[in-house]
């Protein structure tokens, strides 16, 4: 495996991990950590730019009801791509409401993966974990490929995935805040117990968000709106690319331990009176 | 007959069919899925399940989202 030198870096100044660190999530290989919301791009072209600047292998899309009056469709966007489609089940406040919405996106989309989302309230949209766990196992047993959605929440990451999850979602903050990770500690412990994929989703605000959810130990991390709703949106999908690349290269290196005090890089002088 | 498609009522023959219902709206062959009262109609059954008095009929796309 090798993970700096010549091979990592293309002429342009492009970094890549080479295959030797492939993410894997339900047995299926991706050579990108970065997975790409679709939700507040002001257009397709714009989202179509951002997700090529990204370089996502893998993108999420929600399901509602057709509008016959709507032109072009994100599926169209994906296909061109090559990016695999990883459909939510945004908008359920209930296990049955998800349920159904994955059954749906598996009819539409030919997809068993299904990023399960189900919110407990509309100002916070954090998760609710009764109605998540209740759904999870109702998926797994009808043959889904499972991920997700939960609060920084190291029991119940453990539940789901005794429950058979295909990796595990935690957020850094509530969705859309840009607040960055605010409690790291808990995001490490999940990371420290987790035998499947730990994906941090939800809350990333700018580059270094992205970078310390992956130097905390996250597989992948999933944001939309920190790119979507960018000034320029192509511009911070490149910087999030390249952050989450940098990010799993400090953490494959291992970073220093804190001191408290100073350590010397430098040799120390010997003064000529010695 | 009285049925809801996607939320709005509309009077529909007896004996129209998820398929014809679903036509009325796109032209899409793929991409799409059908809930009839909250049970997912697959593709390969839309021309044969025939809708009733009442039914009320999801038909979902995927869109921008997550």
């Amino acid at each position: 495996m090798s993970l700096t030198g010549e091979r990592d870096t293309h002429a342009d100044g492009t970094v890549v991990l080479d295959d030797g660190d492939p993410l894997v999530i339900g047995g299926e290989t991706f050579g990108s950590r970065l997975i790409m919301g679709t939700g507040g791009a002001p257009s397709l072209d714009v989202l179509d730019e951002a997700l090529a600047a990204s370089g996502t292998e893998l993108t999420t899309v929600a399901m509602r009801r057709l509008d016959p009056a709507s032109r072009g469709s994100v599926l169209d966007v994906l296909r061109e791509r090559g990016v695999r489609v990883l459909p939510n089940t945004a908008g359920c406040f209930t296990a049955g409401e998800a349920v159904l919405t994955a059954r749906l996106a598996r009819e539409a989309l030919g997809t068993p993966w299904v990023k399960l989302e189900v919110i407990s309230d509309e100002r916070t949209l954090l998760p609710d974990p009764i109605e998540t766990f209740d759904a999870a196992e109702r998926l797994v047993a009808d043959g889904f490929v499972v991920l997700p959605y939960i609060g920084d929440d190291p029991a119940l990451a453990r539940r789901l995935e005794q429950a058979g999850c295909a990796a595990v979602m935690p957020l850094g903050s509530p969705i859309g805040s840009g607040l960055g990770i605010r409690n790291p500690h808990s995001i490490e412990l999940i990371v420290e117990a987790a035998g499947v994929p730990v994906i941090l989703d939800a809350g990333i605000g700018t580059a270094s968000d992205a970078a310390l959810a992956m130097e905390l130990g996250c597989d992948a991390v999933l944001l939309a709106s920190a790119v979507t709703r960018a000034h320029r949106p192509g511009l911070m999908a490149a910087a999030m690319r390249r952050a989450v690349v940098a990010g799993r290269m400090a953490r494959l290196a291992g970073r220093i331990p804190r001191r408290r005090y100073a350590e010397a890089s430098s040799p120390a002088i010997t003064p000529d009176h010695a | 007959m009285r049925v809801t498609i996607n939320g709005t009522a509309r009077e529909l023959p007896a004996g129209t069919t998820v398929a014809q219902a679903v036509r009325a709206l796109t032209p899409a062959a793929t991409g799409v899925a059908v809930a009839l009262n909250d049970e997912v109609v697959r593709r390969s059954a839309w021309d044969s399940t025939t809708l009733g008095e009442d039914d009320r009929v999801e038909v979902l796309t995927a869109v921008q989202g997550g």
